[in-house]
């Protein structure tokens, strides 16, 4: 078991000017379960590839435990890249198909044995290790290929999108069976992924990257609940969170007719690049539907409802009459909304409601930017 | 219900209309018998089917769409850089069974002629030459390969073919899902590549040991790690730098003449020398593979394996000297042995034969053949004798390898080496 520290680490490809990491900097304990996220290019596999060993660190370290293994070959860095390969050999036994790189690696018999049946003791294996991988299901395949990697005893997991060729019904189970595997066996384990969903549901704490850059780390709910700039509030989170950039005049930033009230202390902390506007964040399920009429209500042209039994969203159009609609964007596209509503009394298709955001549940970030204040 | 209908998007380079024909819209596990060409053997981690299309064969693939694009795309590239790898005929998506379910999108490939899996080539009576030559087949593969900034992922046996070369293998990548292209590898990507090469080779190895296809005694990890050492020679020899006096310059050709002899042309090699002039420091920057291939094509258009040409090569150098054409232009006497020399003895292979082997691979083993011949009858014996006892007495008895699809090791036996005759079975 250990940590694992970048520490300012930076790969820049040779003939770029952009670094594709950018002095990350960050810790994982022992034991716990990180999630690297970001949309494609923002440097998450070239991370987790500086800690496979199989990309070069133009700059900084990485410690795995104490131990700086920044030049160190892939093989001695005591990882696993699990998922890689997923191959079974059909007429070697269970048992051998987990524990063949041990034997390669010369491990003494007994010691292999008594490995690979701890490990099927977890992956709930142990009947079937005398069998043939053809006597298995495609989940307990999957097992099998996880256990190759767990009987290796290695300090770290690395899984790099382990579910991207799966399809979406064995990607649900898969993760949830991945997730709860690592809290029993408790290795430390970085997992790379482009989706938000992934990550929520998996990670004990999500490393969001952007451009190269850490944006933000911590826990799904502080993720969720206090996005440190735009780009983290608008990634995480399905539906994503609306956002908009609005005037601010005697203390209210002005949504179109209506006004929504902006703190004393924030407006305190406007710096110029700001040019006296403030975005505003506010989740679909932070909206409240308002009878018409109600003053400084949004309106919101209902284009389409989509049930989903638990839940209803509605996905609305911002009117012109609301000056700054094209400023707002959402999930679903610019000068669009959505909204959560009450499952049991769903608008109808092109009429018009009015939303106001609940008290307290709006996210405010400099126009200039783009950090939360 | 209305059945809902299918809208198909076809990825392809030359789209192929006779692909519209195949039965999509069912389940790649469940396509009717009619269709398949044969049934691939193992555990795969996906769904393959090997299926006739235009009087060909093609691989394919059930695969999540985006890996589909990606692989294609890669595929793509490895052949723009002239990488031995399968040929990508296209992607579809869009797949809808008629009940409206959403099915898998595929990856389409070309089955390579004439290529043999490593099932089929590691049987009982593995002759341990086999083994080192498709090691080393595989080997300059890698070598090839991360000479082009390919980073492999998943290097094994199951992922490659082989296609006989004369008397060795030349190896091709098959599966490139888990590559990526780079400018350059690190060399932790190299180091990794390697050492999952040789894990896996060894785990391949025991299990056709696991399958009593492989005796026990073949020392499996040795085979594995074999590789490892003919992959870190090769790459030496073609990456080194070398340091040496001034007046030693007749290094610098010597290293070439090296590089050419190992396969690989020198397209740049980069030479400094120290400041007072006393040390040269020499190192190839690009190097090509096919030296001799390239040089085969050339002169005579026929676009054949590198050791195939090397011995196509040495028998066009025999008949120059045998007919005295030294002085002449090369290209002429090029032309005048395609057509007098190699072009009729290839010819003497009857149609239905012609399955058997490639016609450069038929060549070579005509010109073993005929030294066998020539040696045991103690006399120089004409092509045209040898092509006959050829044609009559050895390539009937060789398995068609044009389309070895989904054969199980032990199903061919092995076949590189030269049958030994009987005394009388040798009449010309």
């Amino acid at each position: 078991m250990a940590t694992v520290t970048f520490d300012n680490a930076t790969r820049v490809y040779p003939g770029t000017e952009r670094p594709a990491v950018d002095a990350l900097n960050l810790h994982v304990e022992d034991g716990e379960f990180l999630v690297l996220v970001g949309p494609s290019g923002c440097g998450k596999s070239t991370s987790l590839r500086m800690l496979a060993g199989l990309e070069d660190v133009n700059a900084g370290r990485i410690l795995i435990g104490d131990r700086d293994v920044t030049d160190v070959q892939p093989k001695d860095r005591d990882i696993a890249m699990v998922f890689q390969n997923y191959a079974l050999y059909p007429h070697m036994s269970v048992a051998d198909n987990m524990g063949f790189a041990l034997k390669i690696a010369g491990t003494p018999k007994a010691d292999i044995r008594q490995r690979v049946e701890e490990a099927a003791k977890i992956l709930d294996l142990t009947q079937y290790l005398d069998r043939k991988p053809k006597a298995l299901s495609g989940g307990q395949r999957q097992r099998v290929a996880m256990g190759r990697a767990i009987v290796r005893e290695p300090q770290v997991f690395l899984m790099d999108e382990p579910l991207s060729n799966l399809d979406a019904k064995l990607r649900v189970q898969t993760r949830t069976q991945i997730a709860s595997l690592q809290r029993r066996l408790g290795v430390t384990t970085v997992y790379v992924t482009h989706d938000q969903t992934e990550a929520l549901t998996m990670g004990d704490r999500i490393a969001v990257l952007k451009d190269g850059l850490l944006q933000q780390v911590g826990t799904p709910r502080e993720m969720y609940d206090t996005p440190q700039n735009v780009f983290v509030a608008g990634f995480i989170g399905s539906p994503a969170m609306n956002i908009g950039t609005f005037p601010v005049l005697d203390g209210h930033a002005s949504l179109g007719r209506a006004r929504v009230p902006v703190a004393r202390e924030v407006i305190g902390e406007f710096t110029e690049e700001d040019r006296n506007h403030i975005t505003i964040g506010f989740r679909p399920e932070a909206l409240d539907v308002v009878p018409a009429g109600t003053p400084n209500a949004i309106p919101v042209i209902v284009n389409i409802v989509e049930e989903l039994g638990s839940d209803a969203f509605v996905y609305g159009q911002l009117t012109n009459e609301f000056g700054a609609a094209a400023t707002v964007h959402s999930g679903a596209g610019d000068s669009q909304v959505i909204v959560r509503v009450d499952p049991r009394q769903v608008p109808a298709k092109g009429e018009t409601i009015g939303v106001v955001i609940r008290n307290g549940e709006q996210h405010l970030f400099h126009a200039g930017s783009g950090e939360r204040f | 219900m209305t059945p809902t209908p299918q809208r198909l998007q076809i990825t392809a380079a030359r789209p192929d209309p006779a692909l519209l024909d195949l039965p999509w819209h069912i389940p790649l596990e469940e396509w009717p018998a009619e269709t398949l060409a044969a049934l691939p053997r193992g555990i795969s981690r996906h769904i393959v089917r090997f299926a006739r299309l235009s009087g060909r064969v093609v691989a394919i693939k059930e695969i999540g769409e985006t890996v589909a694009y990606r692989e294609y795309e890669l595929l793509r590239q490895l052949d723009r850089l002239d990488v031995p790898s399968v040929e990508p005929v296209g992607v579809i998506t869009g797949r809808r069974s008629p009940e409206g379910e959403p099915l898998e999108a595929v990856l389409i490939t070309k089955h390579l002629q004439f290529s043999l899996p490593y099932r089929a080539l590691f049987s009982q009576s593995l002759r341990p030459d086999t083994a080192t030559r498709l090691i080393d087949a595989l080997a300059v593969l890698l070598v090839r390969l991360h000479l082009a900034g390919f980073y492999w992922g998943d290097v094994s046996l199951s992922n490659t073919l082989f296609r006989r070369d004369a008397e060795t293998f030349e190896a091709y990548l098959v599966d490139a899902e888990t590559g990526d292209l780079h400018d350059k590898l690190s060399e932790g990507q190299r180091a990794y590549d390697l050492e999952v090469a040789r894990v896996n080779i060894i785990g391949e190895l025991m299990d056709l040991q696991a399958g009593e296809f492989l005796e026990a005694d073949v020392d499996a990890v040795a085979i594995g790690n074999a590789l490892a050492e003919r992959y870190t020679d090769l790459w030496r020899a073609l990456t080194e730098v070398e340091s040496f006096g001034y007046g030693d310059r007749w290094r610098v050709q010597a290293r070439i003449d090296r590089l050419n002899d190992l396969g690989f042309d020198v397209g740049e090699l980069d030479i400094t020398t120290d400041v007072d002039g006393t040390t040269v420091r020499i190192q190839p920057k690009v190097v090509d593979a096919g030296h001799h291939s390239r040089r085969l094509m050339r002169l005579t258009g026929l676009d054949v394996g590198e050791n195939q040409a090397r011995r196509l090569l040495n028998d066009l150098d025999e008949y120059r000297a045998a007919t005295d054409r030294q002085a002449e232009d090369e290209s002429f006497v090029a032309h005048d042995w395609l057509t007098g020399v190699f072009e009729p003895a290839v010819r003497r292979v009857p149609r239905e034969l012609r399955g058997k082997l490639e016609p450069a691979q038929i060549f070579h083993e005509l010109l073993d053949h005929r030294w066998y011949l020539s040696e045991q009858q103690n006399r120089d014996v004409p092509m045209k004798e040898a092509a006959k006892s050829y044609v009559k007495d050895i390539l009937p008895n060789r398995p068609d390898e044009q389309s070895i699809l989904g054969v199980q090791a032990g199903d061919i036996r092995e076949t590189a080496q030269m049958p030994i005759f009987d005394e009388d079975q040798i009449i010309g």
